[in-house]
Order: C-alpha cells, then structure tokens, then sequence
C-alpha cells in the first residue's frame, strides 16, 4: 500500500449529504475483476448526462457542467470535501479504488459510513472526520478561494489552511502507523500467526462443530 | 460488574488477542465469498504467494450477476449474455477450483443469494463470527451471530488470516414491545426503526434487536430485521438464540448432529444479554404504532407509513434534511403533499437478500392469489433467494399463484435490487420493491424505488398504486 505523511492538494466540494457508493461508483462498474481504472466512472451519475457501461471509453461522454468536478477551478483536486455520512451503503471497496484512481487522497467530512471509512484506510486513502461547523467554514472558504488547497499533515495530525490555521485532527494509532508507513496489513497480522493457531486449536475444543463440516 | 450483552459475549469469545490502543484481532469462524468483491482478494493472494488459512471456513456461491432468466440461465455460465458479467462469475468457479473452496455453482440447487444460502445450509450458525464481502452480512446475526460486512482487503485478510482487525462496536439495544397489526410485517419494522433513528443513527453500534415482536417473530422475519441493520447505520444486527433459532438450525445441511448438537444448544443457550447487560443507547417501538411503510425517496430513511402524505421539506427539522428533501423530491418525480396511496409504481420487485424466502413469497402470493396484476404495471418480477426456495415453493403452487396473476417467476439471484444483471429499471420508472436500498440509481439509471414488505409489493401490483394491506381483501384458494 503506498503510505501517506504530508499530503497537499486542491480541494473539492461534493456538496450533499449521504452520499452512498452507489453514487460513488453505480454498480455496472463493479464487474470488473481488477482493482484500478475506477477513476473515470467516479461519481458517474452526477459527472455524466448518459448512462455509462463498463469498458467505455468516457472522453467523449456529454459532462454535467453543473457538477463540481467538471468544472476548471477544481481540476486536478485530490482532497475532497464532504458532508455526513459520507460512503454510507454497501461494502463495494470499489467506491476508495474510484476515488483513489481519480487521484483523491484524502476525504475530509462530519461523519463517515463505517465500511467505507474501514475501507479508505486500506487504499491509502485518509478519512478524516470533523465537526461539522469546521467542516462548513472549510466549504466556505473553498467556495471564497479558487485554488484552495489544503495541507494534510498526517504524522502530526493536523490540516493547514491557506490562512495559516492549524486544525488538529483524530486518527486512530495503528491505522496511522499503517498509512504512515505504507504497511501491509496481512503481513502484520501473520506476525501474530502463533497466537491465531492457539486461539483456533482452543476454539475447536470449545466448539468442535464450527470446524470440519464444509468441505 | 454489569452483565454483558450478546454482542460483548460474542466479541469476548472471538478475540485472539487486544493491541494497546483497542485494535483487536478477531477471529472469524465462517467467510462467505461471491463473485463481485472477491477477484482482487485472490488476486492479492496469488500475488503474494498465500494460500487461505482454514479451507473448511470458507463458502462461496455466485449471486449479484447470475442471470434470472430462466432460458439464459439454462445454459450455465458460458450461456450469460453480458461478457463482463459472465467473466466475473467464471473467475469465481476458477478460484473456487485454484484454491478448493467449496462452491454452490449457478445451477446448484443449493445455489442462491448469499445471506439466503448461508442460514439455510446451517454454514452460518448461532455464535458464530461471519463476515462477507457484502453488506448485508448483517442477516446472519438473526442466528444469534456476530456478522457484518467486510471491504475486499478485508475478504483478503479473512482468506490469508482468518482474522480481522477491528475494534469493539457500542451496544444498541432497539426493543420493540407489544404486537404488530395484520398485515404489518418484519419489513415495515425494520423500515419504521431506520425512520426512527435515521440512515446513520446505528453508525459505529451493534444494534441488538429483542422485546416481544421479535420474540414472536420467525427466524426469517429475524433476518429481514437483521439484514436492514445496515440501513440504519450498523454493520451488525443480531437477536438472541432461542427455541425458534433452534428449531431453525436443527436438521440443516452443515448444522452440527448428534452428540455434537447436544453440546452446540448447551452454549448456544448462553447466547443472549444478561438482564443487567449494559446498552450505550436503547431506542423502543410498540408494535401496535407501526403501519405498513414505504420509502418515498432517495434514503431509507425517507419513510413514511402507508397512509401519510409526502412531506413539505420547509417542515423538516434541519436545513440538510430540507436540502436531502428537496434533491428526493426532484429525482423521484413527486410533489409534497402527495398521498403515497396516490404513487403508481411501473414495476414491481419481489426478491433481493432482505426478502425472497419462502414465508415472504407465501406472503406475497396470499395477496395476490386469485387476482391479476394491474394493467399499468409493465413487469412484476417474483426472484425467490435459492434454488431450495424456489422448489419449495414450486411445491406449495406459489409459482403458478404468481404466473396465473400476471407476474413473472424467475431463477434465483440479487436480480433487481441491484440490477447488475438484465433486471433492472428504465429511467424515470417507479417500483415497489421488496429489497433494501432506494438510492438515486439503485435498481438502474434514473430508476425510482419504494420499498415496501412482500406483501405491500404485492398488493401495489394488483391495485397499481400503493394500498394499505391491513385492509387487503385475500381470496380463499
């Protein structure tokens, strides 16, 4: 997984809340068996004034001009500015490989779905809820500013704003660790390979009818 | 020390060790697989050079994609129209045969929605960790079951560890007391809870559900409640074991036998909360108070009951719900105000995990036995959740009920309720659907969903517009 310390980019807004995955990434999009080339179908509804399909090539669709992304002032953005809620819906980890792909690498809103924000921090993806009002006085001051990019300091857990303000933000260790250091987190888990075989050989004890009978 | 709930007992019993800042690795005992998020997992596998940790936990059965059709469906995966769809589910039979995983193959009997397959082979038991890279995981915690959705990385981590990273969720306890009006189903529960506490309210809890309508409730009506615990927010929904759950899971496929069942009752009888178990939050419904309900927008938590009018957004209580409102209004094509008796829907959806087992069909084949479906209606889809559902149903005449009305009987499959196969709506058209999300192009583009329980799907096909099923007329045979 690539890792993430300080990161600084052009914001964008997306602007409503509960924003599911369906939204995120429509279902058409899921058949495909690898993990990358999400990012043009990212938000696909609300981007394009068609219906898109799988395997398209989407330069030459019809853009909704009324969408955020689609227009000028945030081209190239990777922070994205969100409201609560946001990813609510199912387990499609489709929903972070789209953003991802698009070129996001941090989602900044109130509140997040909890698969999708589980999800976020397996991609290199940081996640970073806030309270609301700080959130709305950052949609306000990307609306006032074209350009506004905002700094993530992810080792010293703070967001820098083009007026100097500092905003501290919560993470939680081991996922910080993880992303900080671009750690693989099975790898982690197979260091502790000794105690997952002494919980599993007492579990059979306790509970012989949870093995052996798929097979 | 307080008691424990059922969710502390079954998260102690599977915690194989705590890291110092709360993270815990948890054990899981069952990993359900279907074809949409597991390609990348063993593909991440192979790259890695990693083999699953326990074979026997795993079980896997393709659903989202399968054609429901029932020629199409004939010929097998090499007989699926759409090529992405069918190279989808053959990398599913492939990796299933790489890495021996047992697979129930599209046209297996035992083949179905993967939340339907699972209690109904007793591959997913009481006191059991499930997870699966879907969702609606949530349905098995009806068995007394610890289970919610995992993200594809995760499914990753399940094959190569059989554990997963997590952390303790809080405990919600919704009790609903007293008892449900004729006609009001588990459905219009679990929708009236989500309109209660909103899509959110249940973010980052467990919710336990218990109190008498659930105690008199079946084990499906169980995992209807339990499958939309992620609607309102939690990735896991349980209820506490008891001789309903048991008489459920006795006799079943992978249920445990003889000796062995003695000795799974003797601690599945624990599987329940303490009487001074602890809740960070309890919300209480009485049963009496829910009328049958459908969703009139984008969220599912835009509810209503049968007999409102869709509200002015001015009326709402902030100034995002007024927004959401607004947006709601203006995709679905309705006015506030409007008597949702009033909405016509164009078709109608009776299947998806929440609801297309045998008692949901049978409810909705009592509504309509002797009628036909209203000429308005374009399609009425009837998608039972299994191979084993369809045939019993096909033995109690339930097909030809539906056939001889007008509707269609299909192979099983997730079909329209989230149209990734040839299921699904054209733009603009409204459906009463009996599945679990009614997001802006859920069921397909531009497609405008109401949710609604077996029996209101079915009645809204007769009458073509919404109607109140307590009132419902059932002909006699």
């Amino acid at each position: 997984m690539k890792s993430f310390t300080v990161h600084k980019g052009v914001a964008a807004p997306m602007d409503r809340a509960n924003v599911d995955t369906d939204l995120i990434i429509p279902k058409q999009f899921l058949k495909s068996i690898k993990r990358s080339g999400f990012g043009p179908n990212l938000f696909d509804e609300l981007r394009y004034l068609d219906e898109g399909q799988p395997g398209q090539d989407c330069s030459g669709r019809p853009l909704n001009p009324d969408f955020a992304l689609n227009q000028p002032r945030y081209a190239g953005a990777s922070v994205l500015l969100a409201r609560e809620n946001f990813g609510c819906g199912s387990s499609r980890e489709h929903a972070p490989w789209a953003l991802d792909d698009y070129g996001f690498r941090c989602v900044i809103a109130p509140s997040f779905a909890d698969i999708f924000f589980n999800n976020c921090f397996k991609n290199g993806i940081l996640p970073i809820a806030l309270d609301a009002d700080t959130v709305e006085r950052l949609f306000q001051a990307m609306y006032a500013q074209e350009g506004f990019a905002l700094e993530i300091d992810l080792p010293a857990q703070v967001i820098r704003t083009p007026a100097g303000e500092d905003i501290a933000f919560e993470v939680e260790s081991f996922r910080k660790h993880c992303l900080v250091n671009g750690l693989d987190d099975i790898g982690l888990t197979l260091e502790s390979a000794g105690a997952i075989r002494d919980f599993e050989a007492a579990h059979r004890q306790r509970a012989p009818w949870l093995f052996d009978r798929i097979r | 020390m307080a008691g424990q709930t059922l969710y502390d007992k079954l998260w102690q019993q599977h915690v194989v060790e705590t890291r110092d800042d709360g993270t815990a690795l948890l054990y899981i005992d069952r990993h359900l697989i279907h074809e949409v998020t597991s390609p990348q997992a063993f593909e991440g596998l192979r790259l890695a050079g990693r083999k699953p940790w326990r074979l026997d936990a795993n079980l896997a059965v393709p659903d989202h994609n399968v054609p429901t059709d029932s020629a199409e469906r004939a010929g097998g995966v090499e007989a699926i129209a759409d090529p992405v769809s069918q190279l989808q589910v053959r990398t599913l039979d492939d990796n299933c045969a790489d890495f021996n995983i047992v697979e129930f193959a599209i046209n297996d009997r035992r083949q179905g929605i993967v939340h339907v397959v699972g209690p109904e082979q007793g591959a997913t038991l009481p006191g059991m960790t499930v997870v699966c890279g879907d969702s609606h995981t949530s349905t098995h915690g009806a068995l007394g079951a610890l289970a919610h959705g995992i993200g594809t990385s995760e499914v990753e981590h399940v094959l190569a560890t059989q554990c997963l990273i997590t952390r303790k969720m809080k405990n919600m306890l919704v009790r609903i007391d007293g008892q449900l009006q004729r006609g009001v189903t588990a459905k219009d529960v679990v929708l009236a809870v989500i309109g209660r506490i909103g899509t959110a309210g249940g973010t980052g809890y467990a919710i336990e559900f218990a109190g008498e309508v659930v105690r008199d409730m079946s084990m499906e009506g169980r995992m209807t409640m339990c499958n939309m615990s992620i609607e309102a927010g939690a990735r896991a929904g349980m209820v506490a074991v008891d001789d309903t759950t048991l008489d459920y899971v006795r006799g079943r496929a992978y249920a445990p036998a003889d000796d062995q069942w003695e000795q799974a009752v003797a601690a599945w009888r624990e599987l329940h909360s303490d009487a001074d178990a602890r809740f960070d939050r309890v919300v209480e419904l009485r049963g009496e108070d829910i009328a049958p309900q459908v969703t009139w927008g984008t969220s599912p938590e835009m509810v209503l009951p049968v007999d409102a009018l869709l509200p002015q957004p001015d009326s709402l209580a902030s100034a995002s719900a007024c927004e959401s409102a607004r947006r709601a209004f203006e995709y679905m094509g309705l006015e506030p105000g409007t008597a949702i008796t009033d909405i016509r829907p164009d078709r109608v959806f009776i299947g998806s995990c929440t609801n297309s087992r045998i008692e949901d069909l049978r409810e909705a084949a009592a509504v309509v036995r002797g009628k036909r479906v209203a000429a308005s209606i374009k399609q009425a889809l009837v998608v039972p959740g299994s191979g084993e559902v369809k045939a019993q149903a096909e033995a109690e005449g339930l097909d030809r009920v539906f056939i001889d009305a007008g509707m269609e009987w299909r192979e099983p499959g997730c079909s329209m309720c989230l149209a990734m196969n040839a299921d699904k709506l054209g733009a603009g058209e409204h459906c009463a659907s009996t599945s679990n999300r009614n997001f802006e192009g859920r069921q397909g583009f531009g497609g405008r969903t109401h949710l609604v329980s077996p029996a209101m799907a079915a009645a809204a096909a007769v009458a073509g517009h919404f109607v109140d099923v307590r009132n419902w007329q059932e002909e006699t045979q």
